[in-house]
């Protein structure tokens, strides 16, 4: 969907809420026919638009900070953010994550600095969208987006390999492996002093 | 030609055809009642209700039907066999039965022949629907029973409480009509009714059969022997596939017959509305059907409304309502109509007629008056610090327990 939705509203029924929050005057019954009332209430909600958002065919936006599937992120110039320090593994309260880090070297190199992550799994049978791991990223290479439509038939397609994972090349992104700009060092990665891959 | 005289002279195969269309006519009414209800509801509780399968969701209950159909069915171990398979048979069946004697329309031509929508008219007809749907109860008992489990044990005995207390009251409330029309014969007192229609002329008993049909069908608000939320689904709890199906089936069947009887004992049966009386011979007299059609439609709507609106009646209360409430309105009301009714057949002046009405009036104002006081009187002992003990039993106050407990340790 190309449109940006935009949420029908932001209130969240906050404003009904309070108004509906009236201390009850009293505790008998009211007379039978205030009570016979409910019969109009219920006549009146008959010709009310239904609120149901009918979902396959109408998607109404998420909230902006919903817990969505993962999203493993690069930096300006392409190179992967994730240095394969399984924080985000060791945060997991259900064990959902996997990370296997390898040591990057001058010829192949998938992110600044010494590691990168070799496998990343996410198994999307256990994950419960906590966002611990998000917490837990040193580089924010790991965040959440607001994707939900995560069902699907099988159990293997539910684990989420890397590739599925990362985050897409954006116009100026080169596919690693390949090495850092130029006279920068990884600790100018980390301070998010890399804007492009201005030198390919 | 009365309608017997002319049902007598249908040959047999056009009974044959008359039985299955009512048979085609109710199974298609419970396929769209239960889509019209689950829309209806929808609707009161601002949903949309079913609309994925076939236009507007249209033939939502025909793919439950199926899907039932195609589930496996379960025999209990501890279940008794037989009984439990006969059990939703009973059901279903005396449902059906009942609308054999309600006439769907006035005079018609059916294959050339004319006749009416009636399977047949016999001179107790509404003996007749209240016997099937007692004997409809069995269905439930012996279904609640032959489960050999406890919540089906508890809701076969709760619906047969239910259905057998209901059913005095409404057949108390029919008595009125027939005092009125004269006749048990479903025809006759649709026939007594082209003028005035006797939910304005019995205004009470319409009430009081109104309310008694919605706890005669187990239906919400008295829906207390399939409540959800205590008793898992009633006498049908150990039901599957196609047994289960009957049951649904049984039930709104049994809606649409006391649908079908309250419009044809109260609201004029196939009659058109007062003032388009012109209507009823459209279509060669077949434009009745859609009267009659229009006032079950009603009385469902009813049925749909109710359930969107009140909240499950609490057990004892319901029955106290029943029990104290219905049956002994509906006796006082019948021993004023047929005091009306005598003195006017008789031939007493207009006179004596209003002032035996008005002298009613007045008793029954007299006695809501002692009522009122009675209550305050008790209101204001209440108020002076004695309290009432309620009428259900209450746990013993705690503190009170561990005072005799010690008193026992110590002696």
């Amino acid at each position: 969907m190309d449109s940006p939705l935009t949420p029908r509203s932001n209130d969240l029924g906050l404003t009904a809420a309070s108004k509906a929050n009236v201390p009850i005057e009293s505790q008998e019954a009211k007379s039978f026919f205030r009570q016979l009332g409910g019969f109009w209430v219920t006549f009146k909600t008959m010709f009310k638009k239904p609120n149901t958002v009918e979902y396959p065919e109408v998607k109404e936006p998420t909230a902006e900070r919903f817990h969505g599937r993962h999203q493993l992120n690069r930096y300006d110039d392409g190179l992967e953010k994730c240095i394969g320090c399984e924080l985000c593994a060791w945060a997991c309260p259900a064990d959902a994550i996997l990370v296997e880090g390898e040591s990057n070297t001058d010829e192949e190199r998938f992110s600044p600095g010494e590691r990168y992550g070799k496998v990343y799994q996410i198994n999307y049978l256990r994950c419960i969208f906590c966002g611990l791991c998000i917490e837990a990223c040193p580089t924010r290479a790991l965040t959440m987006t607001n994707e939900y439509e995560l069902a699907d038939e099988s159990r293997s397609k539910l684990i989420f390999e890397k590739e599925d994972l990362m985050a897409p090349l954006k116009s100026g992104m080169l596919l690693p492996p390949h090495p850092m700009a130029s006279g920068k060092t990884h600790l100018d990665y980390y301070r998010g002093e890399i804007t492009g891959s201005s030198d390919e | 030609m009365s309608t017997a005289d002319l049902i007598a002279t249908d040959p047999g195969w056009i009974s044959l055809v008359k039985a299955l269309l009512i048979f085609a006519v109710c199974v298609l009414a419970t396929l769209m009642s239960v889509w019209g209800e689950r829309r209806i509801v929808a609707r009161m509780q601002q949903r949309m209700g079913p609309n994925r399968v076939g236009p507007f969701g249209l033939i939502q209950a025909l793919a439950d039907g199926v899907k039932l159909a195609l589930k496996e069915d379960l025999i209990p171990k501890a279940a008794d066999r037989i009984v439990f398979v006969i059990a939703p048979i009973i059901a279903v069946t005396t449902c059906f039965m009942a609308f054999a004697v309600i006439p769907l329309s006035g005079t018609v031509v059916l294959f050339g022949h004319e006749t009416v929508m009636q399977l047949t008219d016999i001179p107790v007809g509404v003996l007749y629907i209240l016997a099937t749907a007692s004997v409809g109860v069995y269905g439930i008992v012996l279904a609640g029973w032959s489960s050999g489990s406890t919540y089906p044990l508890l809701g076969g005995l709760r619906s047969s409480a239910q259905v057998i207390s209901y059913e005095i009251a409404m057949g108390l409330s029919l008595v009125a009509v027939f005092i009125y029309s004269g006749s048990m014969s479903t025809a006759d007192i649709v026939g007594a009714q082209d003028k005035w229609w006797f939910c304005v002329t019995l205004f009470p008993s319409f009430v009081i059969y109104a309310i008694s049909m919605v706890g005669e069908t187990n239906r919400a608000p008295f829906d207390l022997a399939e409540a959800e939320g205590e008793l898992v689904g009633g006498f049908h709890t150990e039901y599957s596939s196609l047994k289960f199906a009957l049951f649904f089936l049984a039930e709104y069947v049994n809606i649409v017959a006391v649908s079908a009887l309250a419009a044809t004992l109260f609201l004029g049966g196939y009659h058109a509305l007062p003032g388009l009386g012109f209507t009823e011979s459209w279509l060669g007299g077949w434009f009745t059907v859609i009267w009659f059609l229009a006032k079950v439609v009603f009385f469902f709507f009813i049925f749909v409304w109710l359930r969107g609106t009140l909240p499950r009646l609490r057990y004892d209360q319901f029955m106290k309502f029943g029990w104290k409430v219905l049956i002994p309105f509906s006796l006082v009301w019948i021993i004023i109509v047929a005091t009306l009714r005598v003195l006017s057949l008789q031939g007493a002046p207009r006179s004596a007629l209003i002032g035996f009405t008005i002298g009613i009036v007045l008793l029954v104002l007299a006695g809501a008056n002692l009522y009122e006081s009675s209550k305050k009187r008790r209101a204001l002992a209440d108020s002076l610090g004695e309290v009432a003990t309620p009428s259900f039993p209450v746990p013993a106050i705690p503190q009170k327990i561990s005072n005799t407990r010690t008193e026992q340790i110590n002696g």
